[in-house]
């Protein structure tokens, strides 16, 4: 148990000065607070909020905790949740994390969060914390957390300013997960310009627990303890409270070094391993009641989230919060970032068993308060009352917008813009080209230089990471239960038609999960758009939720949560509309799963599913021959997806695929580059003669899958998809004895050249 | 047979260790860190991971942990002691095996499988393998560059005491592609790589890796018998 020093603290505005002086100025504006927000405030209170209120309520009420400018569109995701949907869903949209049953008494939970903007100014710390904080929701579910993915976008790959985000970001994942012990399995790096001063990162995490276990942020029960635990809280990530505290403050600790602390917190990933096992500790001894993470708005966001959403009032001790700084103020200390934090609601009969816990852990602990029967959260400051406010209005009854939304003028002239005007290779030489020109460029290459930096072995549960379509970790031992995930978007389909897009991403998602054999189960996503107050961009979010909410219903698997992220953007300048999705599923064994390369089996077929149309709007090929981004998305069909997925999973259960790889960016051409190359083995392809190369090669055609049969299989696969009406084609065979991919008529590939060209474009850019 | 395994606050692989002792046929005994004793076992393996976070040096705080204290005495009257990774680097720091491991030539973590030969198959952990054998394990640290001075690593080769030696690509710039090395009885070893996660197919890139325990407990019953 610590104290603050109380010889050093400053001035402090109590609820008692703020109801004396009603009409003192106070910088909501500065603070992010629109007139009617203040207002609203002061009607809630029935007085002008005190520093510490104003400071909870600007950061409640900002966007990334209330999503006050896209909760108006939630309602897609109930309107398209159907009961049957829902019956797999053990927790769902508010809870820290999404749950779902996974069978045999096992319960997965998954959530993905952007942490864009510190990830910008501080590459490593930004992307490390950002890793830090979806763990921490993760355990706060009452889950041991298993896997890590990563879904990243950066600038133009060879910009200057990318050699300084890209490798901080990927050195921060790397430094804080592997720290944590945590095996990174999936996800992407995609360049586009419009990323340039706006990197996208998002971080993904999935965890599992025996569904019993489950645990939600609720501080139920008069009497029992709010515990504070894990790291101290410091002067790090406050943001926009400091100024608040730099108009008030007078003294030597308010000295202008002292406000020179980065507005992005610093990670420390030893603390958040000790913290993760014993926050399992304290769950296997069923020694919690309720618990809440420490993330954005700290302790703001942990106190209030717990006491609205449990049954009661709480009050809290804000002075005996160990702190790591000097003179902190209640405001700052109610909204310090400080990471590696958790707060529990105890019943008092737990709490020396939980002290134990936490003392066995070195994990320093602290009771600040206690569960009360009022309806308030009261905060005091040595002995003071400094907060008096309705916990329901700052978690759940801040602001709500309906945004003006529309699309935007130049939408027509973008898809107008065909891609079927621009010039295509022609000839076997051509074509040869194009394919290593494209196997080497940013987008298509290789992503080793990133995810050989990440541990993908560590606790020994791993079956697929990348470059495989998905990442695939066991949960159970004994039966071989496990899971896969895979996240994916392609931010130009959805620039040229966000609707569609986002249903091309959730089908992609879904089909790399299915690509390994396993059962997608439910989806999550990370929204990432440009400005709210920009009615084009609300107009492509909207589109967007809708397109993903009638995709699951369509899938028939549910949202099980989400994360938005707003204001990406540089000067006028959106990112890409990049909705990140994510699908989770269930493998009953992962003894069965799919592998990507090629090889495994003595005789290879390879069979192509799926049908290919002339397709190149927002295609790899169109951007990187001809820097040209129009027309339309690839047609989404998303029957034929799940068609798709239930022959994967059949012939996956059968043992009728040995290798699967789906196609998507670059089209089959670079699916076999990837399929060779990851199998390290060679094979003979040929074209079907009634449609062009060129499109058979490079069209992105959605609902596409490359599989390798056993001969032996042949024609027991070949029947079953036939049988259930999804078209396949004979394209080639597996050919161990050679060193290299041929297309027949076309060109022949040694697998050194794919791989020299594969291989080489990151070190060339980052350092060999 | 018991095989102890050690956790330190920070200790990653510790289930992966418990898991390849298992496959091997051996019982594995959970070690704490805060242990004032070794709980009877005949063998303890120093897990990888991140102990008190690599802070000040990797393995540096971890080798003043009270349970070394046993380890250590242990070690000194022939007990078969691996390092695996970070274990590797707390034995270093411990001065039960010559060397230092310093951060990667390229100062990037790296994560990848990685073909070794068994370079001397007399220590108690490397019996199993034929000599000069290849095995693919992975590799995982960003602090595996295994460092020495000339007359140490002369010593090192001409005593035999090199006992895995990347092959291929070295992936961190170790002095003469050292992998692991021994002590001057063959007991002690340590390793960069990580030989617990080619215990199977199915979640490693081989095998190759159960050879080592399944050494080590050879190496236990011809000491009873």
């Amino acid at each position: 148990m610590s104290q603050a020093h109380p010889q050093t603290r400053p001035h402090v505005e109590t609820v008692t000065h703020a109801e004396a002086t009603p009409e003192e100025p106070q910088p909501y504006t500065e603070l992010g607070l629109a007139d009617d927000e203040y207002a609203r405030i002061r009607s809630i209170l029935g007085r002008r909020p005190t520093e510490a209120e104003l400071a909870m309520y600007s950061v409640m009420w900002s966007e990334h905790c209330s999503y006050k400018s896209s909760k108006v569109h939630w309602r897609h995701w109930k309107e398209n949740t159907t009961e049957e949907m829902r019956a797999k869903m053990l927790a769902g949209i508010g809870e820290n994390a999404g749950v779902v049953d996974i069978g045999d008494g096992w319960a997965v939970t998954f959530k993905i969060e952007s942490h864009n903007h510190p990830s910008y100014v501080e590459p490593y710390q930004g992307a490390a914390t950002g890793v830090g904080g979806i763990v921490r929701d993760i355990i706060a579910m009452g889950a041991r957390p298993l896997a890590l993915l990563d879904s990243l976008r950066f600038g133009a790959a060879e910009a200057t300013d990318t050699k300084r985000v890209l490798p901080g970001v990927t050195a921060g994942i790397s430094g804080y997960g592997n720290c944590l012990g945590l095996p990174n399995i999936g996800g992407e790096v995609v360049f586009d310009t419009t990323y340039q001063g706006n990197p996208l990162v998002n971080a993904m995490c999935v965890g599992a627990m025996r569904a019993e276990d489950l645990h939600l942020a609720h501080a139920s029960g008069t009497g029992n303890k709010v515990i504070l635990f894990g790291a101290r809280t410091g002067l790090d990530g406050i943001g926009g409270v400091s100024v608040l505290a730099s108009e008030t403050f007078t003294g030597e600790e308010s000295g202008s070094g002292r406000k020179k602390l980065p507005s992005v917190q610093v990670g420390d990933p030893f603390t958040e391993k000790v913290l993760i096992e014993c926050c399992l500790e304290l769950f296997r001894e069923e020694l919690v009641v309720g618990i809440q993470d420490l993330g954005g708005a700290g302790l703001s966001c942990a106190t209030s989230e717990l006491a609205s959403a449990g049954d009661g009032g709480m009050r809290v001790e804000l002075d005996r919060v160990p702190l790591r700084a000097e003179g902190m103020t209640p405001a700052e200390v109610l909204s310090s970032e400080s990471q590696e934090r958790m707060c529990a609601v105890v019943r008092p009969e737990d709490l020396d068993a939980f002290l134990r816990v936490c003392a066995k852990w070195d994990v320093l602990v602290t009771e600040i308060g206690e569960v009360t029967d009022g309806e308030r959260l009261e905060i005091t400051w040595h002995g003071e009352t400094v907060v008096d406010v309705p916990p329901r209005s700052l978690a759940h009854e801040g602001p709500e917008y309906h945004r003006p939304i529309q699309r935007p003028a130049a939408q027509d002239a973008l898809q107008a813009d065909s891609p079927d005007r621009l010039p295509r290779p022609s000839g076997a030489t051509e074509l040869r080209e194009t394919v290593l020109r494209m196997a080497a460029s940013p987008n298509l290459c290789s992503r080793s230089w990133v995810t050989d930096q990440y541990d993908r072995y560590v606790r020994g549960g791993t079956v697929l990471a990348q470059p495989a379509d998905s990442g695939m970790i066991m949960v159970d031992e004994r039966t071989g239960r496990g899971v896969a995930a895979a996240t994916d978007c392609n931010g130009r389909y959805v620039k040229l038609d966000p609707y569609t897009g986002t249903q091309l991403a959730l089908a992609e998602a879904y089909r790399n999960v299915a690509t390994g054999g396993a059962t997608p189960l439910a989806v999550t996503n990370c929204l990432n758009f440009g400005s709210a107050e920009d009615p084009g961009v609300m107009w492509q979010f909207e589109q967007a939720v809708r397109g993903l909410a009638e995709g699951c219903a369509e899938l028939g698997i549910p949202v099980t949560g989400g994360n938005v992220s707003f204001y990406n953007q540089t000067g006028d300048t959106a990112v890409l509309p990049t909705p990140v999705v994510g699908v989770l599923g269930v493998l009953d064994d992962v003894r069965r799963r799919i592998p990507t390369g090629i090889g495994g089996e003595p005789g290879e077929t390879l069979l192509l599913l799926g049908e290919t149309a002339e397709e190149f709007g927002g295609s790899d090929w169109a951007d990187v021959v001809h820097g040209h981004l129009g027309g339309l998305p690839p047609a989404v069909d998303l029957r034929r997806e799940k068609l798709l997925a239930e022959v994967l999973i059949a012939g996956s259960r059968d043992g009728m695929i040995s290798a699967a790889h789906d196609l998507s960016g670059g089209g089959l051409a670079q699916t076999l580059v990837e399929t060779v190359l990851i199998g390290q083995t060679g094979a003979r392809v040929v074209l079907a003669d009634d449609q062009d190369p060129f499109v058979q090669l490079f069209s992105e055609s959605a609902g596409r899958v490359l599989v390798a049969v056993p001969r032996t299989e042949e024609l027991r696969f070949t029947e079953l998809c036939t049988a259930r009406g999804l078209p396949w084609r004979r394209t080639g065979v597996v050919d161990p004895e050679s060193d290299a991919l041929e297309i027949q008529d076309i060109a022949t590939f040694g697998l050194g050249e794919l791989r020299e060209a594969w291989e080489s474009t990151l070190p060339g850019l980052y350092g060999a | 047979m018991r095989i102890g395994a050690v956790t330190f606050p920070g200790t990653l692989d510790d289930v992966d260790t418990v898991r390849a002792i298992e496959r091997a046929g051996a019982e594995a005994v959970a070690l704490w860190h805060g242990d004032a004793d070794l709980r009877g076992v005949d063998a303890v393996v120093l897990p990888g991971g991140f102990s008190y976070g690599d802070y000040l040096r990797a393995g540096a705080i971890a080798r003043f942990a009270p349970v070394m204290e046993p380890v250590i005495e242990a070690a000194r009257k022939g007990m078969p002691v691996l390092g695996i990774c970070n274990g590797f680097q707390i034995l270093c720091e411990a001065g039960l095996l010559p060397g230092a491991l310093v951060r990667n030539h390229k100062l990037r973590f790296v994560c990848r499988d990685q073909w070794l030969r068994v370079e001397s198959t007399t220590t108690a952990w490397t019996t199993r393998y034929e000599p000069g054998a290849e095995i693919l394990v992975p590799v995982k640290s960003g602090e595996g560059a295994y460092m020495a001075d000339e007359r140490e690593l002369d010593a090192l080769e001409g005593e035999g005491r090199v006992v895995f030696r990347y092959v291929e690509d070295n992936p961190n710039g170790s002095r003469r592609d050292i992998a692991g090395v021994s002590d001057g009885s063959g007991r002690i070893v340590g390793l960069m790589p990580h030989p617990e996660h080619a215990t199977d197919p199915l979640t490693g890139p081989t095998d190759d890796g159960l050879g080592i325990f399944l050494s080590a407990m050879d190496n236990v019953k011809q000491g009873a018998a």
